[in-house]
């Protein structure tokens, strides 16, 4: 998309109002997934098979549908009949076969019934009833094993074109890339590591739980009220699963709790509409933290091979890696996105990347946050600290030498437009934090992290009113604060207040399709697409002016919020203020409106530098985080509050995961930890205050220059923290999470 | 004509080529380009690609110009979270 009208200069854009949704939330008038009811309103629950791998032999429904409170029960023969395919093409097939079990159980949580009762503890009274018949198979949980000749076979057939003959069947993706020659690169090196590395799986995490009502008759129309990242995704992917039109089915996204990329498909959303359908009343179902944790989410856990060689003045010759992806009963764990984004951050003449997609009997992994790119840092970033450390350089010059910049060509191939990771660097040298000496015991590490963002399918509409107040409606559910800056972003081209502007989030009834919350798309794409429907309600104002005036459109200019005319012939008239021209709008064409729908594809890439300061207690193996420094490039920050909030975010979520968080599978395969007691998040205890700086280096592909910064917090956490933790324990931590039995198991054996 | 480089492990669909020249005016035109001159490309662009223009991803778009001269490489559909 060509952008001709690039903005420097702003009034409104880099300001920091008050959150528009901020007094609904203090006061809990915010309508949340499961704050909704309906006249008749029945409750579902959902039956999950206790086997990580089993053939559901029968399922006996009949005491359950008997019992009086009991109201309909669905199995997979009350859905579509989708087609299956390979890969990520029959991805309806997968999202089916997850959201309710055909012949198989797949994992320790696996949806196979589902009931909907007169109330809650009806309903799940009631599948105690229902009698399932398994035949328990083996299973396996671990990605290295998962891709072991002998491991047992999750699903025939899952395997795409990608996957070279000979690998197991649990082999689903493979993707290869790089430049260059390495091996001839690392011949080069003055010194050449090369370790493994593993991360567990983590959940997102979100405080809110899947929540969603849904109201289906035999018409086939129906109405679907569900916390999700993405509304449009809901009705096309419920559509299809239910066999219905995607346009009878009308979805409205509630307030969400939380999302990370979890929230960016349906699990319980076609349960629900299935079971109205046969009930034919209104179905709420609202999910335990323990379903939340056996059947939603997590993200991959990775088993990872790094080799970097480095001359002794910090250049890197040449680099590799393999990342093995486990993403549980489906095809879809991101091992390609792992191998595009872990070497990313560097100018290099040879490297060559290797990922994998491995299922395994766990949950189907979904996003988070810039997905796969977190744990290649973690694996790439720890082996350059090593380096470093070995030869005796400063890890951010060693970075600084070999950053990538515009024109050098990605290690995913292409060649770079104007990118911002030298100077997130410079900033990061430039930081107090960087030079505050350290107490004994504590050690500092560096990460540098990168990830692509995304533009998608968007679709914004702008109306004004009377009073010169204008309505803006966006189709991208508000996860990070876009209420906020799609204001700002309107403000600045109409020209009146901010709090003049009310964003609302569309159901899909009311405006064109819109791509998911996700890819770190929305202040980007959804923005571009807010300032283009402005610029179109301002066409349509100037037109209205120089009517009044009895001059020519192409004589008045927008400025300031008012029409003036402008040029040599216009004539001398006194600026005409917004609100002038919309109070007698009905009588001088009508109302005044823009819109926009485009698939905006500049969305620029974005890169971040992180300092981590961490104490390790030999003792008890307890890690403390004691000082951290997020520096991101943002391109353009719209609210630079909210996008604090966002590094500050993945900060926090990257230390859950590097010191405690993790999956944990027993010898049976079910998982033991599946509630907050066992599951340890961070709590602010945990936190210390962490630092941003926000550095700008606008994105050409946007007309204020915005990158999207919602994902590429999350990518150095991991491998900044473990490099502190590795730095201050004196031993090279390449597990995660950097748990205290780990670090005091890592401490014996270093001696 | 467009110079299109490949991923590396599309060099097994491609006779070994890793860069494929093919006639097209616009990312559309490209893709359908590639599949006529190596079918075995309609797998991996049907699983989903994005077509990076002298380093700008067109994530999915099909009427995207591609400009006389300018470096184009296949890429893997990008996902995000």
């Amino acid at each position: 998309m060509a952008l001709d009208d690039r903005k420097s200069d702003f009034t409104f854009v880099g300001t920091r109002p008050n959150r528009p949704d901020g007094l609904d939330k203090v006061t809990g008038r915010a309508k949340f997934g499961a704050d909704i009811s309906a006249p008749g309103m029945l409750h579902g629950a959902v039956l999950r098979s206790p086997h990580a791998h089993a053939r559901i032999v029968k399922i006996d429904a009949s005491r359950a549908e008997a019992h009086n409170d009991v109201k309909a029960v669905v199995t997979r023969a009350d859905f579509a009949d989708v087609p299956f395919k390979p890969g990520l093409e029959g991805e309806f097939w997968n999202v089916l076969e997850n959201v309710m079990a055909g012949e198989k159980a797949l994992y320790d949580g696996h949806a196979v019934a589902a009931v909907a009762a007169t109330s809650a503890l009806a309903a799940r009274d009631a599948l105690k009833l229902i009698e399932v018949e398994y035949e328990v198979l083996p299973h396996v949980t671990d990605v290295d094993k998962a891709m072991a000749s002998d491991a047992p076979i999750i699903r025939e057939g899952a395997a795409d074109y990608s996957v070279p003959e000979g690998m197991h069947p649990n082999v689903v993706r493979y993707h290869e890339s790089g430049h260059g020659d390495v091996e001839a690169g690392f011949a080069e090196a003055d010194l050449v590591i090369e370790d493994s590395f593993v991360t567990e799986a983590t959940h997102q995490g979100y405080i809110e739980p899947h929540a969603c009502l849904g109201m289906l008759g035999n018409d086939g129309k129906g109405e679907l009220w569900c916390t999700t990242q993405g509304h449009w995704i809901a009705q096309k992917t419920c559509a299809a699963l239910l066999g219905i039109e995607t346009s009878q089915l009308r979805v409205t996204a509630s307030e969400i709790g939380g999302g990370f990329g979890g929230k960016t498909t349906v699990f319980i959303e076609p349960v629900a509409l299935a079971l109205s359908r046969k009930a034919n009343r209104p179905v709420k179902i609202v999910m335990t933290r323990s379903e939340v944790f056996r059947a939603t989410g997590p993200t991959s856990s990775a088993s990872m091979d790094v080799k970097i060689g480095m001359k002794t003045d910090g250049t890197i010759s040449a680099a590799q890696g393999v990342f093995r992806l486990q993403g549980g009963a489906f095809p879809g764990a991101p091992g390609d996105m792992t191998a595009m984004c872990a070497f990313a951050p560097y100018n290099l003449t040879n490297v060559k990347q290797i990922g994998y997609d491995v299922m395994s009997n766990r949950p189907k992994q979904a996003a988070y946050r810039a997905p796969g790119a977190p744990m290649g840092a973690f694996a790439v970033e720890s082996v350059i600290d090593e380096l470093c450390n070995k030869l005796g350089l400063d890890p951010v010059d060693v970075r600084l030498k070999n950053a990538a910049h515009e024109g050098t060509k990605a290690s995913y191939g292409p060649t770079y437009e104007r990118i911002g990771l030298v100077e997130t660097l410079e900033a990061a040298k430039a930081h107090p934090h960087y030079a505050a000496p350290l107490k004994p015991g504590q050690g500092r590490g560096i990460s540098c992290g990168f990830w692509f963002n995304h533009g998608g399918e968007t679709s914004v509409s702008l109306a004004l009113s009377e009073d010169g107040s204008a309505q803006l409606m966006v189709g991208t559910p508000d996860i990070g604060g876009s209420r906020a800056s799609m204001a700002l972003m309107a403000a600045e081209v109409l020209g009146i207040a901010y709090e003049n502007i009310r964003v609302t989030v569309a159901d899909t009834a009311t405006l064109g399709y819109n791509d998911v919350s996700h890819g770190s798309r929305v202040t980007y794409a959804s923005g571009l697409a807010t300032i283009k429907a402005a610029k179109h309600a301002v066409e349509k104002l100037c037109e209205r002016a120089a009517a009044k005036w009895g001059i020519p459109v192409d004589a008045v200019k927008w400025e300031d919020g008012c029409a003036v005319p402008s040029g040599p012939n216009a004539g001398d008239f006194d600026p005409m203020p917004l609100a002038d021209i919309t109070a007698d709008m009905g009588s001088t064409g009508g109302p005044i409106s823009g819109h926009f729908e485009a698939t905006p594809e500049g969305a620029g890439v974005s890169f971040g530098t992180h300092i981590v300061d961490a104490e390790v207690d030999p003792e008890t193996g307890k890690t403390s985080i004691t000082r951290y420094t997020v520096i991101q490039d943002a391109g353009k920050a719209i609210h630079p509050t909210y996008v604090e909030g966002q590094f500050q975010g993945g900060a926090a979520q990257g230390i859950g995961w590097a010191l405690n968080e993790e999956y944990i599978y027993g010898e049976d395969g079910r998982l033991q930890n599946s509630i907050f007691l066992d599951y340890r998040i961070p709590v602010a205890s945990d936190l210390p205050m962490i630092d941003t700086v926000i550095v700008e280096v606008p994105n050409p592909g946007h007309p204020f220059g915005v990158r999207g910064v919602g994902e590429t917090g999350i990518v150095p956490p991991l491998a900044a923290i473990a490099n502190a933790v590795s730095n201050a324990a004196g031993v090279r931590m390449k597990q995660l999470p950097m748990s205290p039995p780990r670090i005091l198991a890592a401490l014996k054996d270093n001696g | 004509m467009v110079e299109v480089h490949l991923w590396s492990s599309l060099r097994s669909l491609t006779g070994g080529q890793q860069v494929v020249e093919v006639e097209a005016k616009t990312t559309g035109e490209l893709l359908r380009a590639l599949v006529q001159a190596h079918p075995q490309l309609q797998a991996p662009i049907d699983a989903g690609v994005s077509i990076a223009i002298d380093g700008r991803v067109i994530a999915t778009g099909l009427t995207e110009p591609i400009p006389e001269g300018s470096e184009v490489y296949l890429m893997q559909r990008l996902r995000g979270g």
